[in-house]
């Protein structure tokens, strides 16, 4: 059982933690997909959104499950709240606990600031993307959509192509996948590939081909526009040219090897529309898990908090 | 009132002797067995204390003016002494900056008021350390400066430098290089490496250190003008300084108790404690470091004393003060790690905490000698302690080494012939 009161990253998740949230999150994925979703587990309970950083789709995502599960939630703009005036995250932290909340899911721009609030509340805390360190929910959410489509975690191949130095998704995706004894190839250009990645356990490849290569997934990550104007690549077009994934490339990946992004999508950069759009892509289906799985993990966090 | 310390083992530059020293209207009178206090002397026993000239702190920031929340001369003066340091030279990137003949003096005039250490004001390089026009440095050299630096940030400009150094070796001041090329350390954290791609930090290139101490050592020699490098602690900067040397370039160099004693692993939880600029490196850096203490390619250990409050620690790592809190804890872990384990002498530890650095000043101090000022650190060197920060007379409780347990106690502090310091239970 999930043994503890925050999800801070997959680094310190056992595999049998993973293994329990996706399997809770499979039974969620039937409350997703029925017509009334009623649940009353979570009734009375409040997640407090705290998003530093410009969100749809996990906020969004967030918020359904709590929804879905009977409890409220709220998102606390930053943008109107105290931290404009310069409150610290500490003091956010204490406010809101004081509140009697149960939950906070926060997005920061800065590693370690899930940790941080962590430390300072009794509310488990779900990070929602630290800076560049880790985004576990989008990572279980893939996890998620691999292994109801695969069978299983074990033995698979994913290919990331993207932005890895700036990716918490990538990272996140890394941690998980070796602990399950998959292989994560990664192939991006120089400025955008973090030092030593090998000694995490990725395959660092030379070029898109070799990446690909018996890949079971691809997945595309988003290239933000502010790295090429600070000049980390040239320009967009160069970037798709040399970089991004384009349908004649699936011949290498696996047969059947499915497309995988954590968006919103940059059409035509990390991945052609027809990739985005084919019957290979599972961008969608990535979306509906994303709910299942922040709905399990309110379930298994809250369970822990009962328990002591 | 003099002095007179009983039963010292007195350093004499090679070994020890037990011996009594006599200090008279605040200069080293006597040295030798069994002295016989004169009328009206204050006399100390030393029995089982080492008497090292007094230790000479060339890297500190003392915060006063502008940030005395974090740190002011009086604190900042007791947190020396506590640490057996007779005297500090202290930073300028105060608010106002000390660019000027003024600020030098009112250091200096503190300094008198708070009548602990002796305190040695450095000057900027450039006004306001902007890197754009050089300071006062004549008026600054004649109101008590002993050196000058931007430090916390390079002179980028390499013309300026070369202008700095050429036009402050007339009136007799090094400069201070902090080495970091601003382009690349581009808002970097930590050290980039395995350890902040699993941290998802910014990293700090090795690079971005070795750039600059590239550049200053290429100035030093081109110019033929003495350059010093502040806190070194890449393995590629060390040998850097080390084929300086060798070629005879006038170059000096620093390193801090914290590059010798941690690695960036301590980083990985996120405390903000581990927080400092240049950024703790990897273990082949540590022991390049502690290999450049040994065979001499690095003159000093220095603190790089930058004490903060709890609030600009409190933060996000990102945004967190860079820098430690580290009069108090220099000795101890300097002799525990580098002499109690055999790395190097209790000589060369001198040299590194005293006469070195009064040397590459140009500094009062660094031996007792007949003549020269009372300035004496009393220590014992066989006392365990456990280290707390909640006990530090700094106002900066900010130090990643809570809770060590160190070998080496100070005992007493003494500043012309002055005791400016004595630890529980010492009596005179």
């Amino acid at each position: 059982m999930l043994r503890k009161k925050d999800l801070i990253g997959l680094k310190d998740t056992s595999p049998e933690e993973i293994e329990e949230i996706l399997d809770t999150a499979d039974e969620m994925r039937k409350i997703v997909d029925s017509k009334r979703k009623d649940s009353e587990l979570l009734r009375g309970k409040t997640l407090i959104s705290l998003f530093y950083e410009n969100s749809t789709r996990t906020r969004t995502s967030f918020a359904l499950a709590a929804e879905y599960l009977g409890a409220n939630e709220i998102n606390m703009g930053v943008a109107t709240s105290s931290v404009q005036k310069g409150e610290t995250l500490k003091d956010t932290g204490l406010t809101l606990n004081a509140m009697n909340i149960d939950f906070i899911a926060i997005r920061h721009q800065m590693a370690g600031a899930p940790a941080l609030l962590a430390k300072n509340v009794s509310a488990s805390v779900i990070n929602g993307g630290d800076g560049m360190n880790e985004h576990p929910t989008q990572a279980l959410l893939d996890f998620l959509t691999l292994r109801r489509h695969f069978g299983t975690l074990s033995g698979l191949k994913v290919a990331i192509l993207g932005d890895i130095k700036h990716s918490r998704v990538a990272k996140s995706n890394l941690y998980g996948l070796r602990k399950f004894g998959s292989e994560v190839s990664m192939y991006c250009p120089g400025t955008l590939m973090p030092m030593e990645i090998e000694k995490m356990g990725a395959k660092v490849a030379k070029s898109r081909e070799e990446a690909l290569d018996g890949a079971d997934a691809v997945m595309g990550l988003r290239i933000q526009l502010e790295r090429q104007s600070g000049g980390l690549f040239p320009s967009l077009s160069e970037y798709s040219s040399f970089y991004g994934m384009k349908d004649v490339l699936l011949k290498y990946a696996k047969p059947g090897a499915i497309i995988l992004h954590p968006g919103p999508v940059n059409r035509g950069v990390e991945l052609t529309p027809s990739l985005i759009d084919g019957d290979e892509s599972f961008i969608l289906e990535q979306v509906t898990n994303g709910v299942a799985v922040r709905m399990a993990l309110l379930k298994l966090l809250d369970e822990f908090r009962q328990s002591r | 009132m003099d002095l007179l310390i009983k039963n010292a083992a007195v350093f004499d530059g090679d070994g020890f002797t037990e011996e009594d020293i006599y200090i008279e209207s605040g200069d080293v009178k006597k040295i030798g067995p069994s002295l016989k206090a004169e009328k009206g002397c204050r006399v100390l026993d030393a029995k089982g204390m080492i008497a090292l000239p007094g230790l000479i702190d060339m890297h500190v920031h003392l915060r006063e003016p502008g940030f005395e929340g974090k740190e002011d001369i009086e604190s900042g003066s007791e947190a020396a002494v506590a640490g057996g340091f007779t005297q500090v030279c202290c930073m300028p990137n105060t608010d106002p900056v000390c660019d000027s003949a003024v600020g030098v003096s009112y250091i200096k005039y503190r300094q008198a008021e708070v009548g602990l250490c002796r305190i040695n004001p450095i000057g900027a390089i450039t006004k306001g350390q902007k890197g754009e026009a050089l300071a006062d440095i004549g008026k600054m050299a004649k109101a008590g400066a002993v050196a000058i630096s931007d430090d916390g940030k390079s002179v980028m400009n390499s013309k300026m430098m070369r202008l700095a150094m050429e036009y402050a070796s007339g009136f007799g001041l090094k400069c201070l290089c902090h080495c970091e090329d601003a382009n690349l350390s581009d808002g970097g954290v930590v050290n980039e490496g395995y350890n902040s791609t699993l941290s998802g930090l910014k990293g700090q290139l090795r690079a971005v250190e070795d750039i600059m101490i590239a550049r200053e050592i290429a100035l030093s020699e081109s110019l033929g003008i003495p350059t010093h490098i502040c806190h070194v602690t890449t393995y590629s900067g060390v040998e850097l300084i080390r084929e300086a040397k060798r070629r005879g370039v006038p170059v000096t160099a620093e390193t801090c108790p914290h590059y010798f004693t941690l690695t960036d692993d301590v980083t990985l939880d996120y405390n903000t404690n581990t927080k400092v600029n240049p950024p703790l490196r990897e273990e082949k850096d540590r022991l390049a470091v502690i290999e450049g203490l040994k065979d001499g390619t690095i003159d000093c250990i220095v603190t790089d004393h930058a004490p903060h409050s709890v609030k600009d620690k409190e933060v996000e790592y990102d945004v967190a003060a860079f820098g430690f809190s580290g009069l108090e804890t220099s000795f101890a872990l300097s002799y525990t790690y580098l002499v109690k384990t055999g790395v190097i002498t209790f000589k060369k530890l001198v040299e590194l905490m005293s006469s070195n650095p009064a040397k590459i000043l140009g500094l009062k101090g660094g031996s007792i000698t007949c003549g020269n000022p009372g300035d004496i650190t009393l220590v014992n060197v066989d006392e365990r302690y456990t280290v707390d920060s909640s006990k530090f007379r700094s106002k900066g409780k900010n130090t990643p080494f809570d809770g060590w347990e160190v070998w080496g106690k100070i005992k007493a502090t003494i500043v012309d012939g002055d005791i400016k310091y004595m630890d529980e239970g010492i009596e005179s």
